[in-house]
């Protein structure tokens, strides 16, 4: 009884020293908290479906981040490890009958063995070769696609695969945590060791090599956790929409998820995520001018990178927040002096 | 069927060879992936579609009218919207993607999505061995070398071209010589927007013109720059007949080859980069930091 109490008290000293001293992780957690409760006011099953799309989403968004984002791998054919995610656990679910938690994760290990294939010649290029090469695989594969129909649907796609479980409330809470688990273990990836080194390929790769760390490894492994990632919102989107259609491959769905990722902030991973939060249901609320949908989408884009070119989050946290200079250490901009060691903040 | 192989593969080799040109040079002068640049092809298409059929002049003055147009249009979305964030590298990229979809979404809603052609400049054909030969297609194939003709010259022999190629070697060494690295990259840019208007200009007799025309050049123009090597002229040259080469084989020797046309030619530059990562023509730099 006493251990609980201490862990208690522990848990609230915590929530108080770190989280209610910063408005940003004031934001993050009452954000997480209304995402969790949200059923609870409203069923809505359109807005759910808005939700639980841009929780797939948003896996999909943070998985580009922690390849191209933090690795500097620039992948622009981030829909290959998506398409492949949600074919493989479409097929395993139909000629298998591997209920929803089987297929989804072997769908995650064929995306996985996908980027390990694009991975390798990739390795060899960099900057903008890479970007313009990767471009090409799920383009390969939508040929593919095309070429075989009787075993992959086609340009229709293959439908009628189970759905994860009958209730709209329940799909969203299977969605919603799925997501806060797999951004929390990539952000947890990219604050590990192997994050930093990851960090540090993108800054300069050649020092990286000369202090003795097989870059290779790492680039591949990287291209193996964000396909894995990836491939996993993948087979949720194939088995929510209860259809892998070649529109999972598609060039707009590549573009799509750097437009989410640069707009929220790259090397952040919570950038992404928020990105997608913002621009999805955004996405959808302009549908009452259905013919200017898009545009009205691209413009704004535009116009906020013409303004905030390091992307939307990281400009507020810089508006709410500053940083100390003597410790470095982040506080909230209402205070004059720093939290940790006093010093003053102007 | 060889010989409509061939006729197939130097159209669109052509159309892939002036893009991917000009893509080239806006990378290799300013650094900017410039995705909205087939965007700017269907713009011109568009253009010229519109003098034609409902203004009802002649299509020759709607190439007149329609390239310096989208020109125009180029240097100025350029000039409000990507010389701002040119540092970003990142933000570059999404913005010019943002561009395209802009782009074709504005011509979606005056146009609408309904399929339309551009009557050909010369109406009938002619037969070489038993070959039947539209004269449209051998004008586009005449202009497509004539502009890559002139290309070369401007390049190579005049001041601007000078100053072109020297900024593209070095920005900061051609702005301590003298030249105004902006004003250059402003002109590139105009000359590489004015080269994808010729492209829609020429072609456009030739395809089917609907606001999605840009996705498919877009992809084979990269493929081509990169199986090319970067910033080569002479590599995109080649790379561009060699995938439109591909291209055509396989749509006229497959069954279903229509769907795998794409799928052969990305293959092929994945090959050729699995053994020359710098492409055909590229320099292999030395760890660029």
């Amino acid at each position: 009884m006493d251990l609980i109490r201490y862990y208690f008290r522990k848990f609230f000293t915590l929530i108080k020293t770190e989280v209610f001293v910063l408005p940003s992780r004031m934001i993050v957690l009452v954000f997480f908290l209304t995402l969790l409760a949200l059923p609870l006011i409203t069923d809505d099953p359109y807005l759910l479906r808005i939700l639980i799309l841009s929780s797939i989403f948003a896996i999909f968004a943070a998985s580009w981040d922690l390849l191209s984002g933090f690795t500097g791998q620039m992948n622009f054919g981030h829909a290959l490890f998506f398409g492949v995610g949600a074919y493989g656990a479409a097929l395993l679910n139909l000629h298998l009958d591997l209920p929803p938690w089987g297929s989804i994760p072997l769908g995650a290990l064929a995306a996985v063995l996908a980027g390990l294939i694009i991975g390798i010649p990739c390795l060899r290029l960099r900057g903008t070769y890479l970007a313009l090469t990767t471009l090409s695989f799920p383009l390969i594969l939508i040929g593919v696609v095309f070429a075989i129909p009787e075993f992959t649907g086609g340009e229709l796609g293959i439908s009628g695969i189970d759905r994860i479980v009958r209730s709209r409330v329940a799909q969203y809470y299977i969605a919603v945590s799925v997501m806060v688990v797999l951004v929390v273990i990539m952000w947890k990836i990219t604050d590990s060791n192997m994050g930093i080194i990851f960090h540090a390929i993108r800054e300069d790769e050649v020092a990286v090599r000369a202090s003795g760390i097989n870059t290779t490894r790492y680039k591949l492994m990287a291209f193996c956790l964000s396909g894995f990632f990836a491939g996993v919102a993948g087979g949720l989107y194939a088995h929510f929409m209860r259809i892998a259609g070649p529109s999972t491959l598609e060039v707009s769905m590549s573009f799509q998820v750097v437009i989410w990722a640069v707009f929220g902030g790259v090397v952040t991973i919570w950038g992404p995520v928020g990105a997608v939060f913002i621009l999805f249901p955004l996405l959808e609320f302009f549908r009452f001018w259905p013919e200017f949908r898009m545009l009205l989408f691209a413009i704004v884009i535009m116009l906020i990178l013409l303004f905030m070119p390091q992307g939307l989050l990281p400009w507020i946290r810089d508006k709410i927040e500053n940083e100390c200079p003597r410790c470095k250490i982040r506080n909230a901009a209402t205070r004059k002096s720093c939290r940790i060691c006093a010093a003053e903040i102007h | 069927m060889f010989a409509d192989i061939l006729i197939t593969s130097l159209i669109n080799g052509s159309t892939y060879a002036l893009l991917a040109i000009g893509f080239s040079l806006i990378f290799g002068v300013a650094r900017i992936v410039n995705i909205a640049h087939t965007a700017f092809y269907m713009v011109a298409a568009f253009c010229i579609f519109f003098v034609t059929h409902h203004l009802e002049f002649h299509p020759i003055v709607g190439m007149l009218v329609g390239v310096p147009l989208v020109t125009l249009l180029g240097m100025v979305t350029y000039r409000i919207f990507i010389a701002p964030i040119r540092e970003h590298e990142a933000a570059v990229l999404i913005g010019t993607i943002a561009l395209g979809i802009a782009l074709q979404e504005v011509m979606l809603l005056i146009f609408s999505g309904d399929y339309r052609s551009v009557p050909p400049l010369v109406q009938g054909f002619f037969t070489i061995i038993g070959v039947k030969v539209f004269y449209q297609q051998l004008i586009t194939f005449i202009a497509a070398l004539v502009i890559l003709g002139a290309l070369r010259l401007l390049l190579m022999k005049t001041r601007l071209g000078l100053a072109i190629r020297s900024t593209a070697q070095d920005r900061e060494v051609a702005n301590l010589m003298g030249m105004n690295e902006s004003r250059v990259a402003l002109y590139t840019v105009g000359i590489s927007i004015a080269l994808a208007g010729f492209t829609g200009a020429v072609i456009v007799p030739l395809t089917i013109v609907e606001p999605l025309m840009w996705l498919h050049p877009l992809i084979m123009m990269m493929a081509v720059v990169v199986l090319g090597g970067l910033g080569s002229i002479k590599g995109s040259f080649f790379a561009a007949y060699i995938l439109g080469f591909a291209e055509a084989a396989v749509v006229f020797m497959i069954p279903m080859g229509a769907f795998l046309k794409g799928s052969v030619a990305l293959s092929i530059m994945v090959l050729v980069l699995l053994i020359r990562p710098e492409g055909l023509f590229g320099i292999a730099f030395e760890e660029e930091r």
